[in-house]
């Protein structure tokens, strides 16, 4: 039983119990993506008293997140915070027992192998489809489970893949949305994030504290506005030649041959430009370099954000670039190397 | 033409007698949509010969991005 009795209604829900929140605080969640639903499940997992949460972004806090990002305040986005540094801020003020690491970065193929290493289970709050494959993939490969979530306007879908068990997202999906799908510009209300949030920590829940048997098998989705919802169970879905989860699984997206270095940012206007190796810049030299070709600097401890004239580059320690202000990646290439070098 | 759409009684127009039609009829169309007509998940395949009929019982889920 935890001390100052923090966890007790948690263990008074029979279906946890006391041996089941010991369970959870043995634990390691990795909560890919820090924007509304990773704030969201990183919220609720640090609550339920999860051992450790490794939560990890590649963006900065924007006025526009603080609607629906519940870890985020306002200082955050005037100063620019990355996402997952304002995140650790935040949770360890909720639960200081819990071991929180926060990674500045864009997860692909080569970071999701080492982020991996000792996870209990991963949780899918990313914002596009190139990264929820590569996880897909990586969860078949170590055998950890994940559980996507995914949500627009007032509608919401949720899939817990269990390796070896369930249906994987190439056997329900075959294809991978491309371009327009991956991008919903329809906006959003907080409560479908709520209620994904929702469908995601239960399952999270569930898997952590042992009761698999608990978990639900069918494929959810609903709409908050329309009043609809829908369950489909999907185990039959379960393809022998998938490539990801089938009998000669070839991980296809862990293929870095398959790998863009450049990607445009979902409903941002932006677009970001990766080197082909991590760096560890200095970002007062950097800014410096910057303020001598014109236009404005500004610099926190994470990252640097350059004006000049309608063109905004904000630079990261770890060497990538968001091109703000553009969805043309060869524009974006362009003003990066005029300035960058 | 009436159907059960994700537990809900519809009306829809006569033209609708595909499951692609009915998917454009919810300009879902072009997204990747998982169907399922009276207890059975279809291939994707088969979405356009399927044919739909009076009281049919569908589940449809289509997969978003956002985060
Ligand atoms: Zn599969």
């Amino acid at each position: 039983m935890s001390v100052n009795g923090r966890y007790s209604r948690q263990e008074l829900f029979s279906p946890i119990g006391v041996e089941g929140q010991q369970q959870i605080m043995d634990k390691h969640v990795l909560v890919i993506g820090a924007g509304a639903l990773g704030t969201g499940s990183a919220e609720a997992l640090v609550r339920a008293g999860v051992g450790k949460l490794t939560i990890v972004d590649r963006d900065y806090v924007e006025w526009s997140n603080l609607q629906r990002q519940q870890l985020y305040v306002e200082a955050d986005a005037e100063e620019r915070i990355p996402k997952a540094a304002a995140a650790e801020k935040r949770l360890k003020q909720i639960n200081s027992e819990v071991v929180i690491e926060a990674k500045i970065m864009d997860v692909s193929i080569a970071e999701i192998e080492d982020l991996v290493i000792g996870v209990d289970l991963i949780m899918d709050a990313t914002d596009n489809f190139d990264t929820r494959m590569t996880i897909n993939d990586i969860s078949q490969k170590a055998g950890i489970p994940w559980i996507y979530g995914a949500c627009v306007s007032s509608y919401g879908i949720s899939y817990t893949v269990l390796p070896g068990e369930t249906p994987c997202l190439n056997c329900l999906m075959e294809t991978v949305p491309m371009g327009g799908m991956t991008c919903d510009t329809a906006g959003i209300i907080s409560p479908a994030v709520q209620m994904v949030v929702a469908y995601q920590t239960s399952e999270a829940l569930k898997i952590l504290s042992g009761d698999t048997a608990a978990i639900r098998r069918k494929l959810v989705s609903f709409d908050l506005w329309r009043n609809q919802h829908a369950a489909i169970n999907v185990e039959k879905m379960k393809k022998p030649g998938c490539l990801s989860c089938g009998e000669k699984p070839e991980y296809p997206y862990l293929n870095t041959d398959n790998q863009t270095k450049t990607a445009v940012l979902c409903g941002r206007d932006t677009v970001q430009i990766r080197p082909p190796e991590r760096q560890d810049l200095n970002l007062e030299s950097t800014a410096g370099l910057l303020a001598k070709q014109g236009g404005k600097v500004v610099k926190n401890d994470f990252l640097l954000s350059f004006t000049a004239g309608e063109q905004r580059l904000v630079v990261f320690q770890d060497g990538r670039v968001l091109v703000h202000g553009t969805k043309d990646i060869s524009e974006a290439r362009k003003l990066y190397h005029r300035y960058l070098g | 033409m009436e159907l059960i759409v994700n537990g809900d009684k519809i009306e829809v127009p006569g033209s609708v007698s595909t499951v692609t039609n009915l998917l454009e009829h919810f300009d879902i169309d072009k997204k990747v949509v998982i169907v399922e007509v009276n207890g059975d998940i279809l291939e994707k395949d088969n979405h356009q010969e399927r044919k739909i009929s009076d009281g049919d019982k569908i589940e449809l889920v289509h997969f978003v991005g956002g985060g």
